[in-house]
């Protein structure tokens, strides 16, 4: 309970004492090149594997003759928007991005670089999560976009060079009983997840105390927090929205 | 000047600053010296607000650093510089860009007029043509003398130094000594630095304060210190045999 209290508080410390408008867009255009750009490759190579995966595990399981072909490709897309675009990229970004700002952050805080900010009167705090957890919230769902376009992608290209479905079956699959609150649900779910993880990341690497190991730690911790929450998250926000 | 007023602080029921007074003069180098886990750094970090005293007060120049209205610790703050015992530079920045800092941040000077700053003090403490080295490529001396040249970049009145001298080789830290010395007396600066070194002592301690276990025992300058007759300043003065053999030497 004192942790969540003590997260509360750091979080109400993002907002206060900020300093120049400029100074963040700045800061935030950077991150976004870090977070954004730097998870596209790992974002891309998992979304694309997921959609084929998906396509190929779907068409095994639905043998029925009854069953037509597209039904193959409907799942994939409803199962990629609604779910596995932006809950899967979600734990690869906190693996990837939480892991990395949470020991950004606590080495800063170990080798007393937070110290040197807080002597010039700014707030560290402020300084230097606002821009990461501004950056994760613009550049992760642009993300989880891209990730359910691979998974289309890939879902099209094991399923067409499997021949467990042709190119015109998947494309009609993919368009059918289409529900457009199904992307709606996942940018609402690709919000909340990108400021979990690196608000929890931040939090985790500032209050890092100690050494080397400690930033380790921290890392660690980072991740196995965001994840837990990604996944409670998930749950709530599929009671609430769906 | 700064002057402090019964700092007191604990950590988990334990006190490591017991009423501590005292006050450092203005253009003079001020030493806070005593052996490792005395509190030192602690009393350093309170001053400069890096940690709230439980008690007491500090003021700089009269003004009430502890207790004042936010705008007056602003503008204290603004005139504070601190070099930090690992220098503390951000790893993501060059040289230039690390030093430049605290302009961007707490002024709004054009970018020529940054440069032409950060150039000077660069070149003050002997950096010049080293603006795009990254930390990675520094020296632990080049490191002090980058943090010090951020430390007083944005014209600070104020500069404190934790253990400035650590992780150096001897002559280099006699170097660092030197430069932190010269520069309080040209700037007309107040100086803090903390040191366990009492090479840093006899070389630049125009003003020192002794602490053990938490409390103030002695202060004075480096011209009467070895007249002092406190057994404990006397065990610290004397663990180093540099200082032993001087005062065999003296008589």
């Amino acid at each position: 309970m004192k942790a969540i209290g003590k997260y509360f508080i750091f979080l109400g410390l993002l907002l206060v004492k900020r300093e120049r408008f400029m100074v963040y867009v700045r800061l935030i255009l950077d991150e976004c090149i870090k977070i954004g750009v730097g998870s596209l490759v790992i974002v891309s190579i998992v979304s694309t594997f997921i959609g084929a995966v998906t396509c190929i595990q779907t068409a095994y399981n639905l043998v029925s003759p009854l069953i037509p072909n597209y039904i193959i490709a409907l799942i994939v897309r409803d199962m990629t928007l609604l779910e596995l675009a932006p809950t899967i990229t979600a734990i690869v970004f906190a693996g990837k991005v939480g892991s990395n700002i949470a020991s950004e952050l606590g080495t800063m805080k170990i080798s007393e670089q937070v110290d040197a900010l807080e002597v010039m009167g700014i707030n560290s705090i402020s300084f230097l999560a606002l821009p990461k957890i501004m950056a994760s919230l613009i550049t992760y769902p642009m993300l989880v976009i891209l990730a359910a376009f691979l998974s289309h992608m890939g879902g099209y290209l094991a399923g067409t060079l499997t021949e467990a479905i042709t190119p015109t079956e998947y494309i009609y699959g993919i368009r059918a009983e289409f529900q457009a609150y199904s992307v709606f649900f996942a940018l609402q779910k690709s919000f909340v997840f990108a400021f979990l993880v690196s608000s929890i990341s931040s939090f985790e690497g500032y209050y890092t105390s100690g050494g080397a190991l400690e930033v380790g730690k921290s890392s660690t911790s980072a991740v196995t927090k965001s994840c837990i929450s990604i996944l409670i998250a998930d749950y709530l926000l599929a009671e609430l929205l769906l | 000047m700064i002057e402090i007023n019964n700092i007191q602080k604990s950590f988990d029921g334990k006190t490591v600053l017991h009423n501590i007074s005292g006050y450092f003069d203005k253009g003079k180098t001020n030493l806070i010296i005593g052996s490792s886990g005395t509190g030192k750094s602690v009393l350093l970090k309170c001053i400069v607000g890096l940690v709230q005293p439980d008690e007491g007060s500090v003021f700089y120049d009269n003004r009430d650093f502890t207790h004042g209205k936010r705008q007056v610790r602003r503008e204290i703050r603004r005139e504070i510089g601190m070099l930090f015992q690992g220098a503390a530079l951000f790893d993501s920045k060059n040289v230039e860009e690390n030093v430049m800092f605290p302009l961007d941040m707490l002024t709004k000077m054009h970018k020529e007029e940054k440069l032409d700053r950060v150039n000077s003090i660069l070149k003050r403490v002997g950096l010049e043509n080293s603006n795009n080295k990254m930390p990675s490529e520094l020296s632990g001396g080049m490191k002090k003398r980058v943090g010090i040249a951020r430390a007083l970049v944005a014209n600070s009145q104020y500069l404190f130094c934790d253990e400035p001298n650590s992780g150096l080789d001897p002559i280099t830290a006699i170097v660092i000594d030197n430069l932190i010395h010269e520069i309080t007396h040209e700037l007309d600066i107040t100086t803090i630095v903390v040191t366990h070194d009492m090479n840093s002592v006899m070389e630049i301690g125009e003003r020192v304060m002794f602490m053990y276990k938490g409390k103030k025992l002695w202060e004075g300058s480096n011209e009467n210190i070895l007249d002092n007759e406190i057994p404990e300043l006397q065990d610290f003065m004397y663990a180093n045999k540099l200082m032993e053999a001087v005062k065999k030497r003296n008589g």
